[in-house]
């Protein structure tokens, strides 16, 4: 009963964007965070040190975690808007 | 010296930060008269604890908390005070002419602007104490999942454990919950009579104290477990959470190691209180001290916000975490304050009770002052820096071999110097070397001020940083 609350939300048009070669619905006006959080894709990239996964933490653009590969630029998924075609990849270190 | 070359300044007032205290510190600032802007890193004003909800959401219902924060964002609207979104304060620096040079990086081309005064209105962040497979996907911070569904109207994945200190662990389960998530258990290091000895403080908000109890009363409906004096000691998975060891703690908060129970979940949600954000008011080479009370470290400021540098103001969090009650009034009576300095009027902002506000506010700090004995939650192969991977073993090491500081363990292990800016290990560090040392907070100090003071870009190709990937064209940031 206490889907109450979320069914009534009325949400932009669809587009979609790719994840590391996998296209992905989202909604226009959302960040790349919430769109891939939806899809629940978690893991948005692995550490540089340790290697181990990672995934949205602070949702606020401070701790980093969530940083994803947009046209070659490291950007923050949880402050980045996604737009129709984007293409998104995970960042490699090497 | 970039600088020098400007003789007067652009503005006779820069507020950092459009949540409840800056927003309405630049609302009345502009109203007498002030050339005013107001910048924030956000899309529109709230902060935090107004964010505004996404663009992708054309209709939802509407909660009280987001009606407060539509009625700034129309009020703001209304009164025409010049705004900056998505733009982030870099770094900020005295000029020659006595005023203040703060340096932005955001969507347009202006990279720095020039004022006689700077209002300092950054909020807060989270605490949040490392604990094994902290770093795993689907572990989100307590303020943090609240921006999520504050947002996105999106509620954890799974079977979500909602886990910390204060009031926020009850808020975040009963939206969880509103969303049509599924909060399976709720841990709380707060006992029962910790929650009684801040009821006669929260009287004095009749209102705010049945909001509270209605979030606890809706999840005793739904029968969701609460775990008075837990805390949880590992996060299980192997790529992303599977569960959760939750364990009794004893009054000082140490870990009781024969109670301990497993529970499954695909979320977890968890936070110790939040500390003020203090880097801005610190690179102005204002005076700082600690508080415990108010969250930690904190500017030196008169009763209105003036800090100890002339021209440089504090209001609302990251001047003491109060809370949102006393945000705005705080805001009001910064810029009081630079009205009277700038102007020499005094415009009178109101006193009305602030003291029965703050003192609330403090009642809700001090429920989540960490205790000498969380720091036993934390392992030894526990990662503390999350950016470098250093753990508590390597800190340990350090502290042991003479490190009696930020700068010196940062120095011997890299932690702290990380994308994050030492943002997630910067209080363990000081806790842990408190502990070892027997030395106070104010003893330990706080690590060197440097810009840039926003998180950066990090080096795709060595996870380094590097000044060149800087958003800053043109300025060296050191
Ligand atoms: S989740 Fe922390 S910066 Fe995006």
């Amino acid at each position: 009963m206490n889907k109450g609350a979320v069914s009534q939300v009325q949400r932009s048009e669809k587009i979609s964007f790719q994840f590391d070669g996998i296209d992905m619905d989202a909604y226009e006006g959302e960040t790349i965070a919430a769109a891939l959080f939806r899809a629940e894709v978690s893991h948005l990239r692995d550490a540089p040190n340790s290697k181990n996964p990672r995934g949205l933490f602070c949702v606020m653009g401070v701790c980093q975690e969530c940083v994803v590969s947009v046209d070659g630029k490291i950007v923050e998924a949880c402050r980045t808007n996604v737009s129709d075609g984007l293409i998104v990849n995970r960042v490699q270190y090497v | 010296m970039v600088s020098s070359l400007i003789g007067c300044n652009m503005y006779d007032v820069v507020v950092i930060g459009a949540g409840p205290a800056g927003a309405n510190a630049a609302i009345d600032a502009h109203d007498h008269g002030l050339r005013v802007l107001l910048i924030d890193e956000g899309r529109d004003a709230g902060g935090q604890v107004w964010r505004p909800k996404s663009g992708s959401i054309l209709k939802a219902s509407v909660t009280s908390i987001e009606r407060k924060g539509n009625q700034l964002r129309e009020h703001l609207q209304k009164s025409e005070v010049k705004r900056k979104f998505e733009t982030r304060v870099w770094h900020i620096e005295k000029s020659d002419n006595g005023g203040w040079i703060v340096g932005l990086s955001g969507p347009d081309d202006e990279k720095q602007v020039t004022s006689r005064t700077v209002i300092i209105a950054t909020g807060a962040q989270e605490r949040i104490i490392p604990v094994n497979g902290w770093t795993l996907p689907g572990v989100l911070g307590l303020a943090g999942s609240t921006a999520l569904m504050k947002e996105n109207l999106l509620p954890p994945h799974g079977r979500s454990i909602v886990a910390g200190t204060g009031p926020l662990v009850f808020y975040v389960a009963s939206e969880i919950q509103r969303l049509g998530g599924n909060v399976t258990a709720i841990s709380t290091l707060n006992s029962k009579l910790d929650w009684c000895k801040a009821l006669p403080s929260m009287i004095l908000k009749p209102r705010l104290l049945f909001q509270g109890l209605c979030w606890v009363l809706s999840l005793y409906l739904k029968r969701i477990p609460i775990f008075w004096r837990t805390g949880i000691i590992t996060i299980e998975g192997e790529n992303a959470v599977e569960g959760v060891t939750i364990t009794k703690v004893d009054k000082d908060w140490a870990p009781k190691k024969d109670h301990q129970r497993y529970i499954p979940c695909e979320s977890v949600c968890y936070g110790q209180g939040l500390l003020p954000e203090i880097s801005a008011s610190r690179l102005t080479g204002a005076d700082h001290y600690y508080d415990e009370k108010l969250g930690g470290w904190v500017p030196t400021i008169d009763d209105l916000g003036r800090t100890s540098e002339k021209g440089i103001y504090a209001c609302g969090d990251n001047a003491g975490i109060l809370g949102v009650t006393v945000a705005p009034i705080s805001g009001k009576r910064a810029a009081q304050a630079v009205i009277e300095d700038l102007k020499g009027e005094n415009p009178g902002a109101g006193q009305s009770n602030l003291k029965m506000m703050q003192k609330f506010g403090r009642a809700m700090t001090v429920l989540n002052i960490p205790r000498s004995g969380l720091i036993k939650f934390i392992d030894d192969e526990t990662e503390i820096c999350r950016c470098e991977g250093i753990t508590k073993r390597d800190i340990d090491h350090e502290i042991a071999h003479g490190a009696q500081s930020h700068n010196a363990v940062k120095s011997g292990t890299r932690c702290g110097m990380g994308p994050c800016g030492g943002r997630f290990c910067m209080d363990t560090v000081a806790m842990l070397t408190a502990h070892h040392t027997s030395k106070t907070r104010e003893e330990i100090g706080l690590p060197t001020a440097r810009p840039p003071l926003r998180p950066v870009i990090l080096d795709t190709l060595s996870g380094d940083l590097d000044y060149d990937d800087l958003p800053i064209p043109g300025v060296s940031p050191l």
